[in-house]
């Protein structure tokens, strides 16, 4: 006792309560107590609860036939097909409708960004438009404007709008004739996939080359071209042709070719439209964060224009823009959800909405659906937080 | 960390609500003061409201007699319009009381999701509406057809079955709102829309023009439509039980809302029992001696609602058909009172 004493006579000694350690221990130990039993309390009362409903509950309907049908699928759909299919059904559409709106969106963002910026008043202008009226209108009028709207707009099937090559547009959606390779198509993929090795390397070597000699290849130029060049020559020669299945007119709608329905047009179209707005306006933050003497800096060391905003401005503009793209590629994913609105079989309409009313595991159903889109959040962000460990300014 | 946040927020979705479902439903309609019933988004002659935002129809005069029998008030009801994805959860967590909802009496459900059918209330079955200018005069003629319909349905399950054990081929868009599915047909997203006939019926009489569609005379399906109460409280049970009973009662001895307190003073021992005059068949009820009567004066019998909502006479235009009493030629059928 005398001991501990004497060591804290340097700082006066708090009483018990005021120490600011066992106050922080205090308070967690009370946040922590305070958080578990809330969980607790709720699986029990949850349990409690669902015993008391007399409700069948578990994960074994996830085996037994759907018996509905799916308008849109990319597996093979039957109404003899499991519910396990039909969530792997569900999910594949909102990956397709996620990832095609993800890709326009990039570069619809980026384009408009970028025309904000312009020093044309006109253009800048249009984008800024564009932005402040998108990004205030909530998403859900937004699609059902663009699947209502635009679907009252379309002929009928009988007078369907004829484009080239065989496609119409009409009601029913976009039907586009469906390619069909033969055998020997085999090798025009093998000669694509040697041409992308072969602009690689190519790369690589100018790479290697500018550095060593200071000397410039036109790389882009020569990629096109070996890329285009080779798969052109390999299909010749190999003999390989595609066939085309041609969308038929029959009694109610086409038959055959691609189809691609309204209601995914609709809502990649109008998640696409929706999330450019804001990343339009992440990407001028983006630029405008880099300072102006950056490119006065690049300018005097003798780079040209696009040298200077592909080596200096954009690598420290990404750093800025990364984050927040992020979240933006996250909102697009889980806003696809509102396609249940606009009878888009995307997860929550297939499998939180006609398999959990046909089954009533509302539990099982909403516990399944909401870890998969955790695990599409995790896994963007963590793809999202490699790249911004890659593009992030490196202190010496 | 994951597992655990899915729990909380999923329990709390369902589990707290369901708290409430623990004590005797009587009792807590009491206090409270009303009924809270679960109707559709607006199915006219069903349940939706009129030009002055009352809700009406059969299924809201169903929810209106169970109020007039436990508070002599047929006003104390508050309606939830549900979609047909939320009805099941809403009952089950107590949002409602009881869910009047063109809902379809089927095994799966009466067994596995924690709920009770009271009745037959509208004895339907589904049909195909389709426009007049597409020439089609048979459900068979539907193949590779674009069908609209509401998700989480009966009606989803029969079509496929009925497209299946026909060898046709199925092709439908699938909304989880009623507006939407409706909207989508008659903007031209689908050659056909489909739903129990009386729907049917009904949304006809909302288009601009009903006579550009026809409702094709196939009935692929039995959709016995009741109400629905959540398991577990056989008093509650028993009242929305016998409230849909003493309706049917009622039209049986000829008791109306215009003559009941004339035949209060009946010498026919059944109507006599009816209405309370003799016998104790309220209290077992947990309800006043009277709670027949209640009903009979605030809303009226089944031949009344009926006729007032879906009849004949109504832009609806449904004749009794299978609803009609049993003695009548339908099947509409009440265990006697005594």
């Amino acid at each position: 006792m005398t001991t501990l004493d004497t060591g804290q006579q340097t700082a006066p000694r708090a009483s018990f309560f005021n120490d600011p350690v066992i106050r922080g221990v205090i308070y967690q130990v009370v946040v922590a107590a305070l958080i578990i039993s809330f969980i607790l309390w709720i699986i029990g009362n949850t349990a409690a609860n669902l015993a008391a409903q007399n409700k069948t509950t578990g994960f074994d309907f996830l085996w037994r036939t759907a018996g509905f049908d799916i308008s849109f699928s990319l597996l093979p759909w039957s109404r003899a097909s499991y519910y396990w299919e039909a969530f792997l059904v569900g999910l594949l559409n909102t990956v397709l409708v996620a990832v095609v709106g993800i890709f326009f969106a990039t570069i619809l963002g980026f384009t408009i960004g970028i025309a904000r910026l312009s020093t044309n008043f006109i253009v800048s202008s249009l984008a800024t438009i564009y932005i402040e009226v998108i990004r205030n209108i909530p998403l859900l009028l937004q699609l059902f404007f663009w699947y209502f709207a635009v679907l009252k707009a379309m002929p009928a099937v009988r007078n369907s709008f004829e484009l080239p090559f065989d496609s119409f547009i009409n009601q029913r959606g976009i039907m586009i004739p469906r390619p069909i390779p033969d055998e020997q198509f085999g090798f025009v993929w093998l000669g694509l996939a040697l041409a992308v090795i072969g602009v690689v390397v190519l790369r690589y070597w100018a790479k290697k080359r500018l550095e060593a000699t200071g000397q410039r290849f036109p790389v882009f130029l020569t990629s096109v071209a070996i890329l285009f060049g080779v798969t052109a020559f390999v299909f010749w020669i190999s003999g390989a042709s595609v066939a085309f299945e041609i969308p038929v007119l029959e009694r109610f709608n086409f038959r055959g070719g691609l189809q691609l329905p309204p209601e995914f047009v609709a809502l990649a179209f109008g998640l696409t439209i929706y999330t450019a707005a804001f990343i339009a306006e992440t990407v001028r933050a983006g630029i405008q964060a880099v300072n102006h003497g950056q490119t006065e800096a690049a300018a005097s060391l003798g780079l040209k224009d696009a040298d200077r905003l592909r080596l200096v401005i954009v690598p420290q503009a990404m750093r800025v823009i990364i984050p927040p793209l992020t979240s933006q590629y996250l909102n697009l994913t889980k806003n696809s959800s509102l396609g249940a609105a606009i009878g888009y079989p995307e997860l929550v309409n297939v499998f939180a909405g006609t398999s959990l009313n046909q089954t009533g595991r509302a539990i099982e159903c909403i516990a399944i659906v909401m870890l998969v889109y955790l695990t599409f959040s995790l896994l963007t962000s963590a793809i999202m937080n490699w790249y911004n460990a890659r593009v992030k300014l490196v202190e010496r | 960390m994951q597992k655990a946040f899915v729990s909380i927020a999923v329990a709390a979705s369902l589990g707290l609500g369901a708290t409430a479902a623990q004590a005797a439903i009587l009792d807590d309609v009491k206090a409270k003061g009303y009924i809270q019933c679960g109707v559709t988004g607006g199915v006219a002659g069903f349940s939706a409201p009129d030009s002055n935002n009352v809700w009406t129809g059969i299924e809201v005069d169903y929810c209106r007699a169970m109020a007039a029998a436990i508070f002599n008030d047929a006003d104390a009801v508050r309606f939830t319009s549900l979609t047909s994805q939320e009805r099941f959860t809403a009952l089950s967590a107590g949002e409602v009381d009881v869910l009047s909802r063109t809902t379809t009496w089927t095994m799966s459900r009466d067994t596995q999701l924690g709920i009770s059918f009271v009745g037959t209330m509208f004895y339907d079955g589904q049909g195909f509406m389709v426009r007049v200018e597409d020439g089609i005069e048979s459900a068979l003629d539907l193949s590779g057809a674009a069908i609209c319909i509401e998700s989480g349905t009966t009606t989803e399950l029969n079509a496929a079955d009925y497209f299946a054990a026909n060898g046709m081929e199925f092709n439908t868009v699938v909304f989880v709102d009623q507006d939407e599915v409706v909207k989508a047909y008659e903007d031209g997203r689908c050659d056909v829309y489909t739903t129990d006939s009386s729907a049917l019926a009904a949304e006809r009489s909302k288009f601009a023009n009903p006579d550009d569609h026809i409702i094709l005379p196939e009935i692929i399906s039995k959709e016995p439509l009741g109400p629905v109460v959540r398991a577990g409280d056989t008093q509650w049970f028993n009242i929305a039980r016998w409230t849909y009973f003493a309706l049917l009662e009622a039209e049986e001895l000829g008791v109306s809302s215009a003559n009941v307190d004339e035949q209060l003073g009946s010498d026919n021992p059944a109507i006599k029992r009816l209405l309370g005059v003799e016998g104790e068949f309220g209290a077992p009820l947990g309800l006043d001696n009277a709670w027949a009567y209640q009903i009979i004066k605030l809303v009226g019998n089944y031949a009344e609602t009926y006729e007032r909502n879906v009849g004949p006479d109504t832009p609806i235009g449904l004749e009794r058909g299978l609803n009609a009493l049993w003695r009548d030629g339908g099947i509409q059928y009440a265990p006697p009172i005594r």
